[in-house]
């Protein structure tokens, strides 16, 4: 089983330096055979068999072989860009949550979050004395009126194509104007040194993975860029055992909790969905469907809700 | 001692000795920078200790991050930003005292000029510093600069605020020549350092009629140029909260409300300073009772013109009690803030209103506690503007541990903002003491005119 693994992973591995050799020979002048320094390199006489980009199974010797990353990593102004074409939204549906905090705790897991700060939090709701309370998770809303991108002094955070709002870590000068701006207090603090393992701490910060926080900048959730980008659902979509949460393109209009898959505008229709503070004119991305025929009680969330809140 | 032995010196090299010439030396010698006695060192002494205090605290806050202060994710600014916008208030009485009075033709102000502009230039200064200090990434300053958005607040008050600077400094520095050349006169006076330096900064003025002509000209430029910027820096600040949605922030009012703000705890530092500086180095004769009449009368006009914008401010949402604000109003009039917002309110601007009306309540030693009763009171009075209502959010303060929901400075916060109201105090001192504190040659060549 192991040794299965491995050899497959082996493969993997060989085919992509392979495909490296090719991109090296087709962008530069250079010979293939030549290293970093532009010495010739010596045939070691060892023969790898590769499949190549046409399909036949080559042999190279390993000497020519030269190691690239796992994925080519998205450069900064794509991230700022975004995915062309896209226009991401969420559907959070009111009714289905009993304040679980699944979504919570992948979202936290998956950006490394301390304890105690969350970018996801889940708020118990009264509107009045005699309406019904109910629990309302919130993300960041990735606002097409971005209060916070309007006031940071050097676009640190920013609004792509697709609209997602993003923070550039390496950028921020922690002034947190963007935090008193944002209605929603999505916006959290990295007040001390964030304890990470080293190697995340390690890695070269990304807007898109918001990995790895850093001391003096603001974080929040970033509708996993990274995740979208591979084509995959968000941490919280996926993490929520009863579908509360949905998302997806509104060009394509369609949105899916992972399970069920949506037509977004009869959905937003047929449910009477609403977005927050839309007084506000700050034009969320995040619709919610309202709290009617619910699926669990709201007391059913209040045992889970003391555990977070001392 | 020393002093006296110089004037003796002189006094004898004057000859013929003239009634005028003697009045005029007598002057010189009252109002030229006088050395720290035994009581200027322990102040000194006393404000270096405390800044220290601060820079050490301001250390811990470098090393470990704003996590050393009280600040969290819902009050997410906290003392030091109260205590910027009350730097960039009272540095606005340096264009109240000298270019509003001056370009009015007002001549009774004269003495109080240099006093409002050093204040001026000291608090713009520790605006500028205690900014920096809030700031999570300092080491990013820069970043304003090479990254710099200007449809942000924050880049419009970097603008404004480094303008005032420059104004301020040069409103404090045309004026001062004249009275560098009568301290270069006074070689034993100075000292070998002082002299130098006041050599370097000055001695290019000659006071011939052609330079006289152009530093009036320039200085009305000046004067005429740092009223606009003065409210610019003011109406910004005011801008960085009234730009945002939140309650108690979201007024039209605001850049009125701060203006006026200003000018009255400018304008009570001016006094707090006037007493201060007529105590310590016997300047009864230049800043004189009717001064503190004056500024007093001053005092309850601004008083009550802040007392006006503070019943706009308030009055109108506590008659609608908004939902989204009930909150927060209601706790400033009855709940967790009304101790501070009462003590602003009445301390800051009724008490001071009351005393001021009286004719016994403008008398030096009145006007001085009013002064710092004002001062007080707009230093809470800021704290209330920023922080309750960045402690009422639109959605409820949830999933946060439990200390988010209040904030009580940390002693390294205090530390910090103590250090820089004891540096604003360190500047103006170090100011007065090389240059002198009423402007030497302006009351000369009033005297003259009174004379004439």
């Amino acid at each position: 089983m192991n040794q299965e693994n491995n050899s497959r992973r082996d493969f993997l591995l060989t085919g992509l330096m392979a495909a490296g050799i090719g991109v090296a020979a087709g962008c530069t002048t250079k010979s293939p055979f030549e290293d970093a320094a532009g010495s010739e390199v010596k045939a070691s006489g060892k023969k790898v068999k590769l499949l190549s980009v046409d399909g036949e199974v080559i042999e190279v010797d390993e000497a020519f072989l030269k190691p690239v990353p796992h994925m080519p990593p998205v450069t900064k102004s794509e991230e700022r860009i975004g995915i062309p074409g896209k226009k991401f939204v969420m559907v959070i549906d009111l009714s289905r949550c009993k304040n679980l905090k699944k979504c919570q705790a992948a979202c936290n897991h998956a950006h490394d979050l301390n304890p105690g700060e969350n970018w996801i939090k889940v708020d118990p709701m009264q509107a009045g004395p005699h309406t019904a309370p109910y629990w309302e998770p919130t993300t960041c809303m990735h606002c097409d009126e971005p209060p916070c991108v309007k006031v940071c002094p050097v676009d640190a955070t920013f609004k792509r194509e697709d609209g997602i709002v993003l923070i550039d870590s390496d950028r921020c000068i922690g002034c947190r104007f963007c935090m008193a701006a944002c209605p929603y207090s999505t916006r959290v603090f990295n007040w001390g040194e964030p304890e990470l393992s080293p190697e995340v701490a390690a890695q070269p910060y990304s807007s898109e993975t918001s990995i790895p926080q850093k001391k003096g900048t603001v974080g929040k959730c970033d509708f996993c860029a990274d995740m979208t980008r591979m084509g995959m659902l968000p941490h919280c979509v996926s993490a929520c055992p009863n579908g509360v949460f949905a998302y997806g393109d509104l060009n394509e209009d369609s949105v899916t909790n992972g399970t069920e898959t949506f037509r977004f505008s009869d959905l937003i229709k047929d449910k009477a969905g609403y977005r927050l503070l839309e007084d506000l004119g700050t034009k969320p991305s995040v619709y919610y469907l309202p709290p009617v025929s619910r699926n669990f009680p709201f007391e059913s969330g209040l045992e889970n809700d003391k555990t977070q809140n001392s | 001692m020393e002093n006296s032995t110089i004037k003796e010196k002189i006094v004898k090299d004057m000859l013929p000795t003239d009634a005028a010439a003697i009045r005029e030396e007598k002057i010189i010698q009252d109002l030229l920078p006088q050395r720290f006695g035994k009581w200027g060192y322990i102040w000194v002494g006393i404000l270096v200790a405390i800044c220290l205090v601060g820079m050490f605290a301001y250390y811990r806050q470098l090393r470990y991050g704003l996590a050393v202060t009280s600040m969290r994710d819902y009050a997410s600014w906290g003392i030091y930003i109260s205590n910027f916008v009350f730097f960039v208030a009272i540095s606005l009485v340096g264009s109240l005292i000298t270019a509003v009075f001056r370009l009015a033709g007002v001549h009774w102000s004269t003495p109080l000029t240099r006093i409002a502009e050093v204040i001026a230039v000291a608090a713009i200064i520790f605006a500028s510093i205690i900014i920096i200090v809030d700031m999570g990434s300092p080491e990013r300053f820069y970043f304003l600069v090479i990254y710099g958005r200007v449809q942000s607040p924050i880049i419009w008050d970097v603008i404004v605020i480094t303008t005032y600077f420059f104004i301020s400094i040069l409103l404090l520095y045309y004026p001062l020549l004249p009275d560098i050349k009568i301290l270069l006169r006074y070689k034993e006076n100075a000292g070998k350092r002082l002299y130098k330096f006041y050599g370097f900064i000055g001695s290019f003025w000659k006071g011939t009629h052609k330079q006289y002509l152009l530093s009036k000209k320039a200085i009305n430029v000046l004067c005429i140029t740092i009223i606009p910027v003065a409210f610019s820096i003011h109406t910004v600040t005011s801008w960085l909260f009234a730009t945002t949605y939140r309650p108690g922030w979201d007024s039209t009012n605001f850049g009125a409300y701060f203006i006026a703000g200003a000018f009255l705890v400018g304008a009570g530092a001016v006094v707090v300073a006037m007493y201060v500086f007529r105590k310590a180095d016997h300047l009864e004769k230049y800043i004189t009772e009717d001064h503190f009449e004056k500024m007093g009368r001053i005092l309850v006009l601004l008083a009550l013109l802040y007392l006006y914008f503070n019943v706009n401010e308030f009055l109108t949402p506590y008659f609608k009690m908004k939902e989204s604000e009930r909150a927060y109003l209601n706790g400033l009039f009855t709940g967790d803030f009304a101790p501070v917002f009462w003590f602003a309110i009445l301390v800051g601007m009724i008490f001071p209103i009351i005393i001021l009306l009286f004719k016994k309540g403008r008398k030096p030693l009145p006007v001085f506690i009013v002064g710092i009763m004002v001062v007080v009171g707009a230093w809470f009075k800021r704290y209330l503007i920023v922080t309750p209502t960045l402690l009422h959010p639109f959605l409820p303060m949830h999933d946060v541990p439990a200390n988010y929901h209040h904030y009580f400075p940390s002693w390294e916060e205090w530390a910090i903002t103590m250090g820089s109201l004891a540096g604003v105090c360190l500047v103006i001192t170090v100011l007065t003491r090389i240059f002198p504190i009423i402007p030497i040659q302006e009351t000369l060549n009033e005297q003259h005119e009174t004379a004439k």
